[in-house]
């Protein structure tokens, strides 16, 4: 449970033990993992030394295999070896076919809207592909801490939706990992880099990964990261550059669209070397071979940039949408951060210092800035360091409105608020008697309903029948800090709560990740009871120190005698079953029964703190506060 | 729990007015997030969980209601106990709207302009600048307080809300005037 962990500048909270966390940046082309140890954020290494573990599986008969030596295998195998797969999760049958004839994969049309891809192993999602990624990256962190982890921060593209986020804490659920928070990458990425200068001001994060585009611009000041506003195309990277200079090579040889799949990815793969080398050289050679024979020929910078300029043309317009959204112009940008491996190409860098005005910041390892980032933020979010004033306010990428008469949307939550945010919204019958009704979900920036991304549809049932305008149903979409939306209903005049079963547009139901999950720890049946009594077993002590240590500070001024010997009582019987009991649900209960017995002391610790933060507040202590305007 | 029952203003502790210290209310709100945001509870039991996105979502909702003047001005007056919902009052200003029609006539020929980006940029200052005038006339009437005031103040909050959307339109053709450079 821990108490809250309100404590006072230079007042120790709970004596500490120090919880296992790990950030983990979950790329379209690579993978990392990292954790902090001794106060230093770093990434860590697997067996062989290699930090970055490409983010490529490929499924044999035999098993399962991730990384470099998937990646070798891809041109050979390419039905059974899945890379880019974050250019998939998350989405519905219908965008894959639209990316379709880029994509070498075998995918089975079936009434599931989560595409799946037949391979050697059997039938395989999105889902499941990135959940091997995760699972060898877990394991890698758990083998060089020597323990469990209690937690994982997982980053995002700021721009992914709702349904990709959720189908990447879907994966994470799958490799059984606890997600403490999804976390956009840019903003990640603004950690590693402000709390290594301490830099107030305004910032611009530039994030040109394998598959993603992000831009987000935010305000640091003393240790609050307040996103002011974000944009970007998930589907929009790196992989389009190699296949913009793929495309260009099957011209130059001759060799018309729809080349196998063998052909394309051996292609692909020369493309993406060339471009690498013109990172450094002025010119390249190309060498390839086709059906058609061996075809070589030289490629240029110049070349290059003019085959890449139309698609970081594309990522400058969002720039400049994200600082109108901001409302900040170019030269009120302090830095200029870039991250992900594609900022590694000059003509990005280029260009994106053009528009800003100034050199961007490349100077920590744009492939490993974001894992370094997310490792911080889950030291942080584990409870490991008390008292930190570190904290991240992230907006929500794309507005969210739901379909109304005529296919148009009405949007209720604009894009760029602050999470988390809810708002409700009143619906009624428009038929006498009439007791339920449908409500669809959308996500994106047009008017049309068909132009947006649907998010989930679900019907509002059990309305007491009344005449057509008479009842009223507040529905409340709330948007969490992960940036996943629940949705709740009622019926307002007779109190009735309608029942609400959202059905994710392009996501697992909850039936199905569990049927996955229930395959993948038949085996280790044994094992999971004796480790999730270890694990309970220390998560109730460190609430029975948690609360002793609340005690201690503030037991006396918030609690009467009856109640402190209530609540004494209700830590004993803690501190006894979790000596006594052999069973992890008893002591999980007997966790929980205690935090219920003492959610009356939270909440008044929860006001006190803020009592006393809002009194000791006088306006000349401001004087040197911040420039943001209100009007 | 977490006082929901106190006023945006009282949460964060700043007297009830239209005029109010932008910085300090920056301030506080960090201040705020710090003690009740879902990051500070990513380790602890559901109920705290729960009362933290239920407080920080509430910090949210207060700080873009008191940050912004049209909605500061709108939450006054429900808090002044008058009729909020001005939509249902039509506007009785025929100069105005006289005014509002002629801007959006402006606004709808710009991109048939000689210079669309000139014209966009003279319309946009021109609405900035009615809607300051706006501000200025809410922070007189809500000083002052009276029914007589408080009216004067509806109609006001009426018009920006009306200007506030013009200004939005001329963004958004700005815009997409950028976007085809």
């Amino acid at each position: 449970m821990a108490l809250l962990q309100i404590a006072e500048p230079g007042q120790a909270a709970a004596p500490h033990q120090h919880r296992l966390a790990a950030g983990i940046d979950l790329g379209t082309t690579n993978s990392l993992v990292a954790t902090v140890r001794s106060g230093r954020a770093e990434t860590l290494a697997d067996g062989q030394g290699n930090h970055i573990l490409p983010s490529v599986v490929r499924y044999t008969a035999d098993g399962v295999v991730v990384g470099e030596a998937a990646r070798r295998s891809a041109a050979d195998d390419p039905l059974n070896t899945i890379s880019s797969v974050k250019r998939l999760i998350g989405r519905g049958v219908a965008d894959v076919s639209s990316l379709g004839s880029e994509l070498p994969y075998d995918f089975v049309r079936g009434e599931s809207a989560v595409p799946r891809i037949r391979t050697a192993a059997g039938e395989v999602t999105p889902i499941e592909v990135s959940a091997e990624i995760l699972r060898v990256l877990g394991r890698r962190a758990q083998d060089t801490l020597g323990g469990e982890l209690s937690g994982v921060v997982i980053t995002v593209p700021a721009y992914f939706d709702d349904a990709q986020r959720q189908a990447t804490k879907d994966a994470a659920r799958l490799a059984g990992l606890h997600v403490y928070r999804l976390l956009n990458e840019p903003t990640a990425a603004a950690v590693a880099y402000g709390l290594d200068r301490g830099a107030d001001g305004v910032h611009a994060i530039y994030d040109l990964g394998g598959g993603t585009f992000d831009v987000s611009v935010l305000r640091l000041h003393r240790g609050v990261f307040e996103v002011m506003a974000t944009g970007g195309d998930s589907a929009l990277g790196g992989d389009d550059f190699d296949m913009a200079v793929a495309g260009w090579i099957l011209e130059q040889a001759g060799v018309s669209r729809g080349a196998d799949r063998g052909t394309l990815r051996h292609v692909l793969d020369q493309a993406r070397s060339a471009k690498e080398i013109l990172a450094t050289q002025a010119s390249t050679t190309v060498d390839v071979e086709l059906p058609t024979g061996r075809w070589q020929g030289s490629l240029s910078r110049a070349q290059l940039d003019a085959l890449i300029d139309p698609l970081i043309r594309k990522t400058v317009h969002t720039c400049r949408r994200v600082l109108r959204d901001a409302g900040v112009s170019p030269d009120e940008i302090e830095d200029v951060v870039m991250v992900g491996g594609s900022t590694r190409t000059l003509r990005v860098r280029e260009m994106v210092g053009e528009f800003f005005g100034r050199e961007p910041l490349v100077d920590i390892d744009p492939d490993r800035v974001v894992a370094i980032g997310a490792a911080i933020q889950a030291d942080v979010l584990a409870g490991n360091k008390p008292g930190e004033e570190m904290l991240l306010l992230d907006v929500n990428p794309l507005s969210l409105g739901i379909e109304t008469m005529g296919g148009l949307t009405e949007k209720l939550i604009p894009r760029n608020t602050t999470l988390p945010v809810a708002r409700a919204q009143e619906f009624t019958t428009f038929k006498d008697g009439q007791t339920a009704m449908a409500v669809h979900v959308v996500q994106g920036e047009r008017e049309l309903v068909a132009d947006c991304r649907s998010l989930a549809r679900f019907e509002l049932r059990g309305i007491p029948p009344m005449v057509a305008g008479a009842a009223r149903i507040q529905v409340t979409f709330s948007v969490d800090a992960d940036g996943l939306l629940h949705v709740e209903a009622r019926e307002q005049t007779s109190g009735v709560s309608a029942s609400v079963a959202v059905k994710p547009s392009y996501g697992l139901t909850d039936d199905e990740i569990t049927g996955m999950l229930q395959a993948s720890i038949e085996h280790a049946q044994d094992d999971m009871q004796a480790r999730r009594l270890v694990e309970e077993r220390v998560e109730a002590q460190r609430v029975v120190e948690a609360l002793n240590a609340a005690l201690a500070s503030d037991g006396a001024e918030l609690l009467n005698t009856a109640e402190r010997a209530t609540l004494d009582q209700a830590l004993q019987r803690l501190v006894d079953t979790a000596s006594s009991s052999g069973d992890a649900d008893e002591v999980e209960a007997a966790i929980k029964r205690l935090e219920k017995d003492c959610e009356f002391y939270v909440e008044r610790r929860m006001n006190s703190g803020i009592r006393k933060a809002m009194a000791g507040h006088r306006v000349d202590e401001f004087a040197q506060e911040d420039g943001s305007k209100a009007d | 729990m977490f006082d929901f029952s106190k006023n945006y203003f009282e949460l964060f502790g700043m007297p009830a007015g239209f005029l109010l210290d932008a910085k300090e209310l920056a301030v506080r709100y960090r201040e705020l997030q710090k003690l009740v945001h879902p990051d500070r509870f990513a380790a602890s039991g559901e109920h705290s969980q729960r009362l933290s996105l239920q407080s920080a979502t509430l910090v949210n909702e207060a700080y873009a209601t008191l940050k912004d003047p049209l909605k500061r001005a709108q939450y006054l007056l429900v808090l002044k106990g008058g009729e909020s919902d001005t939509q249902h009052h039509t506007l009785n200003d025929p100069d105005f709207l006289m005014q509002q029609l002629e801007l959006r006539e402006a606004l709808a020929g710009v991109r048939a302009a000689s210079d669309p980006h000139a014209a966009l940029d003279r319309l946009l200052r021109e609405i900035g600048g009615m809607i300051q005038s706006q501000v200025a006339q809410l922070a007189v009437q809500f000083e002052d307080s009276s029914p007589e005031q408080l009216a004067a103040a509806r109609e006001a909050v009426q018009k920006m809300q009306f200007l506030n959307k013009l200004h939005a339109e001329a963004e958004a053709i700005e815009a997409d005037l950028e976007e085809a450079i």
